[in-house]
C-alpha cells in the first residue's frame, strides 16, 4: 500500500458569505478576495505541510493544477514541484498534473518534468489529466470540441521526447514542431511513470490498459461513490484480460485523525464545512462545454440512468452529478465525502475502501479546506505513524507495483545544501 | 405546397442532410447555432416563392464529420464543398442565420461569383470589444434558450425531439450542434471575418432582431460598413438572435422581397 500526501493548495480565506454573495469559486471568482501578502502566508505554509509529510514517511507528495480557481492555487504545478525536489529527499514527487493540452508546444511538460526528474534524483510521477471544463475551455480558451485530440497528440509528443534517442520532427495534427530534442532528459528510463487522472469514462479506462499507466481516480466525494466508478475500471481490466493489481489504481479521500473520534469530529468539522460549502461553490453554467463529455460518454450516462431506478441527478449533458451541493457536515460523513475519526476506526475504514475498490495508491487529503499548518501536521503525522503502518503491508505480498518511480539510490543523489550551512562550514 | 424533401450530399465522405421545399430558383440557407433540427414557418414563408435548400454543416443535425475540422479555412472549404453538393452555382441566393451568417459571409468572400444576394441574419464572426459577443455556452441550466430566442418557448419547441425520436439520442443531437458552433466559434465568435469581408461584392441585406442578447444590432452596421457590395439593414422588432424563428412572418416578408428583386 502506498501513501500519497495530496495538496490542492485552498485559499483559506474566502468570506463566511461566500455561497450566498459570489457566484462561483472558480473562472469568474472576484479578484478583491485575492490577498497577496496571506498569499505569501499560504503557499509557505502549504510547502511546509508537503515537506512535512515527507519527514513523516509519506511515500508521494502531490500536487495539482488548477487556473481561476479559489481552492486551488497552483496554475503551475511544476512550480512547487521543483521547490519540492530540492526541499525533500525521500518521497516520490507526484505532478497530478499538467493538462497537456494547454500547454503551446506540450514539448514545455516534457523539459520540465525532466528537469525536475533530474533535480529530485528520479522521483518524478508524471500525472498527465485532460484538463476540467473549468480550467480548459473557459479559463484557458481552449476549444471543447478539440480538447481530447489535442491532449492524447501532447501526450504522444511527450512521451517520443522523452523516450526517443534521436532528435525528431513532430508533424502532428494541431503541433509542428521541426526539432525535438530536450535537455534534460528524465532520469528515469525509459521515463518516468505515467497516471492518469480520470473522471469514470470507459474510454480512459481502455486507454490506462493498453498503454498501462495508472488510473486515478480523483473525486472529491468519496469512498460510497468511487464504488461505482472503480468497480466500473475493474470489470472493464477483467474485459481486456489484465490483472487486477491494485496499483494500477489511484483513489482521492479526505481524512481526518484525531486521538478520538469526539475530538476528530470537533476539529475537522469546520474544514470540511468550508471546503464542501465555500471551495466547491461552483457556477453550473461552466459545468458542460459542449464536446468536452464525449459522445460515448454521454450514452452510457444516459443509458446508466435509464437503468437506475432512481436516478442520480444528470446535467442537461449527460455528465453525472456527483455529488450533494452545499452538503451538511453529518452527510459528507454518512455519504464517506470525509473519513473521519481515532486512528484504529480511520485504519479500518481505509482497509475496508482499499479492498473494496482495490485501490494500491491512496491519494489522501489531510489538509482541506482552511484548515491551518498546525492542524494539517499533526493530522499528518498521526496518520504517518497510526494509520500508515496498519495498513502498510495490505496487496505487497500479492502485487508489485511497477508504476512506482525508480530514483538513483540515495548515496548516488545530490545533497542539497542550505547557504547557512555551507557558511557555518567555512 | 411541396412536402420537404430529403437527400445526402458527401463532405469529406461524410454524409450531409439537405431538405429542400418549394418550386423556383433555388435560394439557400445556412442555420443558426443549433442547426436545423426541424423546419420552420420561416422557410415555408420563403418556399412560396422559391426552391429553398437548406444543406446540414457536419456537426449539425443531419450532417456528420464535424470532428475532422480544425482550421477555420477546413470550415469554409467544407462549407463551399457542401454548398456546391447540394446544387449552388454562381449566382446563387444565400441566406445564412446566426453561425451560418458567418460561414455564408465566408463563402460570398472567398468565392465572390457563387453568391448573387447574400443574406446575413445576426452573422456571428466580429468581435467588437465594447460590445463583445454573449457567451452562449456557459449558461445556467434552462437559460440557453431565452439568450438565443427573444421567446424561450420558441427554441425550446425548435430543438426539441422529433416525434419517434430516442430522447437520450436526440440530446447527443443536439449537443453536438452546440459542440459543432463552439467547434467554429469557440472562445469569443471572432472568426477573424473583418479581414475577409472586403470581398463581399454581393448585394447585401443585414438582418437584425432588436432583442438580441448575443450580438447587439451595433454589428448590422459594423457590417455593413465592412461588406464591399450594397448593403441594407433591416431590424426586426419584437425577435433575439435567431430573429427567423422569433418573427417568421417578419423575417420571411423582408428577406422574400431583397431576394426576388430583379
Amino acid at each position: 500500500m502506498k501513501f500519497c500526501w495530496f495538496h490542492l493548495m485552498p485559499y483559506t480565506l474566502l468570506p463566511d458569505n461566500f455561497r450566498e454573495k459570489y457566484p462561483s469559486v472558480w473562472v469568474d471568482i472576484p479578484r478583491e478576495l485575492f490577498d497577496p501578502a496571506a498569499a505569501n502566508r499560504m503557499y509557505n505554509d502549504f510547502m511546509d505541510e508537503l515537506e512535512f509529510a515527507d519527514a513523516q514517511g509519506f511515500d508521494a507528495i502531490c500536487v495539482n493544477e488548477h487556473h481561476s480557481n479559489g481552492y486551488g492555487l497552483m496554475p503551475s504545478p511544476n512550480l512547487i514541484a521543483s521547490s519540492l525536489a530540492r526541499r525533500t529527499s525521500n518521497a516520490a514527487i507526484c505532478i497530478m498534473g499538467n493538462s497537456l493540452a494547454l500547454y503551446n508546444p506540450p514539448t514545455r511538460v516534457a523539459e520540465e518534468m525532466a528537469m525536475i526528474d533530474c533535480i529530485s534524483g528520479g522521483r518524478v510521477i508524471a500525472g498527465f489529466p485532460v484538463g476540467t471544463p473549468w480550467d480548459t475551455s473557459y479559463c484557458y480558451g481552449m476549444n471543447p470540441s478539440q480538447l481530447r485530440a489535442r491532449y492524447r497528440e501532447a501526450h504522444d509528443l511527450v512521451v517520443q521526447a522523452w523516450t526517443r534517442d534521436d532528435t525528431f520532427a513532430f508533424n502532428g495534427r494541431f503541433n509542428q514542431q521541426r526539432y525535438i530534442n530536450i535537455w534534460p532528459q528524465p532520469l528515469q528510463k525509459p521515463r518516468p511513470p505515467i497516471w492518469i487522472p480520470g473522471g469514470g469514462s470507459v474510454e480512459t479506462w481502455q486507454w490506462c490498459a493498453e498503454m498501462d499507466y495508472v488510473y486515478a481516480y480523483l473525486s472529491y466525494f468519496g469512498y460510497q461513490l468511487g464504488r461505482k466508478t472503480m468497480h466500473g475500471f475493474w470489470g472493464e481490466m477483467d474485459k481486456l484480460g489484465k490483472d487486477r493489481n491494485p496499483y494500477r489504481a489511484a483513489f482521492l479521500q479526505f481524512v481526518g485523525v484525531a486521538e478520538t473520534r469526539a475530538e476528530a469530529l470537533k476539529l475537522y468539522r469546520e474544514p470540511a464545512e468550508y471546503f464542501f460549502n465555500r471551495c466547491l461553490h461552483v457556477d453550473p453554467k461552466y459545468a458542460s462545454p459542449p464536446g468536452y463529455v464525449t459522445e460515448a460518454t454521454m450514452r452510457a450516462n444516459i443509458v446508466s440512468m435509464a437503468q437506475q431506478a432512481t436516478g442520480t441527478a444528470r446535467d442537461g449533458r449527460g455528465r453525472p452529478q456527483q455529488g450533494l451541493q452545499n452538503p451538511s457536515f453529518e452527510d459528507m460523513l454518512d455519504k464517506g465525502y470525509v473519513i473521519i475519526g481515532s486512528p484504529d476506526e480511520v485504519a479500518d475504514k481505509l482497509r475496508e475502501v482499499a479492498i473494496d475498490l482495490n485501490v494500491g495508491h491512496l491519494m489522501l487529503l489531510l489538509q482541506f479546506g482552511n484548515m491551518g499548518k498546525d492542524l494539517t501536521n499533526e493530522n499528518s503525522r498521526l496518520f504517518a505513524q497510526r494509520v500508515a503502518p496498519q495498513l502498510r503491508d495490505l496487496f505487497d505480498d500479492q502485487w508489485e507495483d511497477r508504476w512506482w518511480p525508480k530514483p538513483l539510490p540515495t548515496q548516488l543523489r545530490a545533497t542539497p545544501v542550505s547557504p547557512v550551512v555551507a557558511r557555518a562550514a567555512e | 405546397m411541396s412536402e420537404i424533401a430529403e437527400h445526402f450530399v458527401e463532405v469529406n465522405g461524410e454524409p450531409c442532410r439537405v431538405w429542400e421545399k418549394g418550386e423556383g430558383k433555388k435560394l439557400f440557407y445556412l442555420a443558426g447555432v443549433a442547426g436545423l433540427p426541424r423546419w420552420t414557418k420561416f422557410l415555408d414563408k420563403l418556399a412560396e416563392t422559391r426552391r429553398v435548400v437548406v444543406p446540414s454543416l457536419p456537426g449539425f443535425p443531419g450532417g456528420q464529420g464535424h470532428e475532422l475540422l480544425d482550421s477555420h479555412l477546413d470550415w469554409v472549404t467544407a462549407a463551399l464543398d457542401l454548398l456546391e453538393a447540394a446544387g449552388a452555382q454562381n449566382g446563387a441566393d444565400l441566406i445564412g442565420a446566426s453561425l451560418g451568417g458567418s460561414i455564408a459571409a465566408e463563402v460570398a468572400a472567398i468565392s465572390p461569383g457563387l453568391v448573387r444576394r447574400l443574406v446575413l441574419i445576426a452573422p456571428f464572426g466580429l468581435y467588437d470589444t465594447d460590445a463583445p459577443p454573449a457567451d452562449i455556452w456557459a449558461q445556467r441550466p434552462g437559460v440557453q434558450p431565452s439568450v438565443l430566442c427573444k421567446n424561450a418557448d420558441t427554441y425550446t419547441a425548435f430543438t426539441s425531439p422529433p416525434d419517434g425520436a430516442d430522447p437520450g439520442e436526440w440530446t447527443i443531437v443536439m449537443t453536438r450542434a452546440l459542440e459543432a458552433s463552439a467547434r467554429i466559434l469557440w472562445p469569443l465568435g471572432d472568426t477573424r471575418l473583418v479581414r475577409r469581408l472586403h470581398r463581399v461584392r454581393a448585394d447585401t441585406l443585414i438582418v437584425w432582431g432588436d432583442e438580441d442578447k448575443v450580438l447587439p444590432p451595433s454589428y448590422a452596421e459594423h457590417f455593413g460598413h465592412e461588406i464591399a457590395g450594397r448593403a441594407a439593414v433591416a431590424i426586426i422588432p419584437g425577435a433575439g438572435h435567431l430573429a427567423d424563428l422569433d418573427n417568421p412572418e417578419l423575417a420571411g416578408q423582408f428577406i422574400s422581397g431583397f431576394v426576388n428583386q430583379g
